[in-house]
């Protein structure tokens, strides 16, 4: 019991392994993936004593449990949620010492969806393309976690990371989303184009690490037919037949033929990440 | 040419015709390789546009970009990847009669024309090959396939594409090969990266 590895007791509804995700690879059709709320990662990485891009967990709604084999540096952020030692209440949102052999458990998110954990060193599968993330789409990087698998954990630092951990700004009661309109604002009617930015959406629970589906108007198209299929970036706002928009999260296509209205910006989608279903969304353009 | 934003980051270049796109995305690389283009974090090439995502200065690259008139394709640079394919697939004989032409003969046709990559995406390494003349175009299935076997070559619209692993799809497939589209120990990972040139060839045991 002294390995540097760390034993998975609940898998929970859906926890995987993330980074900061494999960018420059989406001409061969892969997407960046990584972790969905990026300041939530860097902030427990840097807990944990880790560089900001080590491979954290992240869980999704109901937390995980997990069994270190080896005292390790933990830390829990992202969506609040109750954190457990051998039974006994821990600290959320800054470091924890789990002992070998000890049970950590990650309780549901109290509010919002994903939580972060960080052990010191990191978990140290083998990263594919530079990368360590799970990606849903395209099936790279290593599977989501399951009931007794065994992750490697990577060589920790000598001192752990002492950070004043800013509070974590909750998840939102209303999602506002600001927008740059286009590339292909023009495919849609004026109205639908109004409706976007004046109107109320909801979060959809058929979301997922590939796309926040929403809830609400649909937009009529301007222009019939299909386009030709082109680049897709994160935070893309691709609308799909139903006129329902989808906002492109990590593992989002790296091409598509649906036009894209208007383009989140990037610094908002850690929020959109943690925005449960049900979540009154607003678009707001800027330029 | 247009360039158009995509948020704030991003420059998403549209051309007249797929051989423009390919002649444009060549241009880029030839400039990236030369130092001679800002930072950008990715080059997506796709039907009729190239996507430039990760760039610092989008205005200023936008307005450098209208100026540029990209030489035309240079046909026969590099070497062509050779890819065998038993030619047993499922949708040959439909293909053919679409074609107009006997079984045979489609596999002739498939095997003499010259492909390239023009872009990739669907899946990692999933590569859209033109290079069969317009009056080859065929329509994908009307329903898809829920699992299209992996080394699966198919072909839809103008494109030909070889499925790097087992997924739904709703291509005519018409052969199938055992090359390695896609490793991710290999470098690049991708067999058949945007650019690359390809020839199918006919061979084991059809």
């Amino acid at each position: 019991m002294s390995d540097r590895a760390v034993a998975v007791v609940r898998a929970g509804a859906l926890t995987t392994v993330q980074d900061l995700g494999r960018p420059g690879y989406a001409h061969l059709g892969v997407p960046r993936s990584g972790a969905l709320d990026p300041p939530a990662l860097r902030l427990v990485n840097r807990l944990a004593g880790n560089g900001e891009d080590a491979a954290v967990l992240e869980t999704t709604v109901d937390g995980c449990a997990l069994r270190p084999r080896c005292a390790v540096t933990v830390a829990v952020g992202g969506a609040p949620c109750p954190v457990r030692v051998d039974g006994r209440p821990a600290a959320w949102g800054t470091t924890v010492r789990v002992g070998a052999g000890s049970v950590l458990e990650i309780g549901a998110a109290a509010r919002g969806l994903r939580s972060y954990v960080a052990l010191g060193g990191g978990i140290a599968v083998p990263p594919v393309l530079g990368s360590r993330s799970t990606d849903l789409l395209s099936g790279l990087g290593p599977a989501p976690l399951a009931d007794g698998a065994v992750l490697p954990l990577g060589a920790a630092a000598a001192v752990p990371g002492s950070v004043d951990a800013p509070p974590w700004p909750g998840p939102p009661d209303e999602l506002v989303l600001r927008v740059r309109p286009g590339p292909r604002d023009d495919w849609f009617t004026a109205e639908a184009l109004r409706a976007f930015t004046t109107r109320a959406y909801r979060v959809s629970p058929a979301s997922n690490r590939i796309g926040l589906r929403l809830e609400g108007p649909a937009l009529e198209r301007a222009v019939p037919g299909e386009l030709a299929s082109e680049g897709m970036v994160l935070g893309a706002v691709q609308v799909p037949p139903d006129g329902r928009p989808v906002v492109f999260l990590a593992d989002h296509p790296t091409t598509g033929g649906y036009p894209v209205v208007a383009v989140v910006r990037e610094a908002d989608l850690g929020a959109a990440a943690q925005a449960v279903p049900g979540t009154p969304v607003r678009f707001v353009r800027v330029r | 040419m247009r360039v158009l934003r995509v948020g704030d980051r991003a420059l998403l270049v549209e051309l007249d015709d797929g051989a423009a796109t390919e002649a444009f995305h060549a241009e880029l690389l030839r400039r990236r390789a030369a130092g001679a283009l800002p930072a950008v974090r990715e080059l997506v090439p796709a039907a009729r546009t190239v996507l430039l995502d990760g760039v610092d200065e989008p205005e200023r690259l936008a307005a450098e970009l209208t100026g540029w008139e990209p030489a035309p394709l240079h046909a026969r640079v590099g070497e062509a990847v050779e890819v065998p394919v038993r030619y047993d697939g499922p949708d040959l004989a439909e293909v053919a009669a679409l074609w107009g032409v006997s079984v045979e003969a489609a596999v002739r046709i498939h095997t003499a024309a010259e492909f390239r990559v023009a872009f990739c995406g669907f899946a990692p390494g999933f590569g859209y090959l033109t290079g069969l003349g317009e009056r080859y175009e065929v329509p994908r299935r009307a329903t898809p396939r829920t699992a299209v076997p992996a080394g699966s070559v198919a072909l839809a619209g103008p494109y030909t594409g070889v499925y790097p692993r087992s997924s739904p799809g709703g291509w005519q497939l018409i052969g199938t090969t055992d090359v390695v589209l896609w490793d991710a120990e290999r470098d690049p990972a991708a067999l058949l990266t945007p650019g690359t040139r390809v020839r199918f060839t006919a061979g084991g045991g059809r």
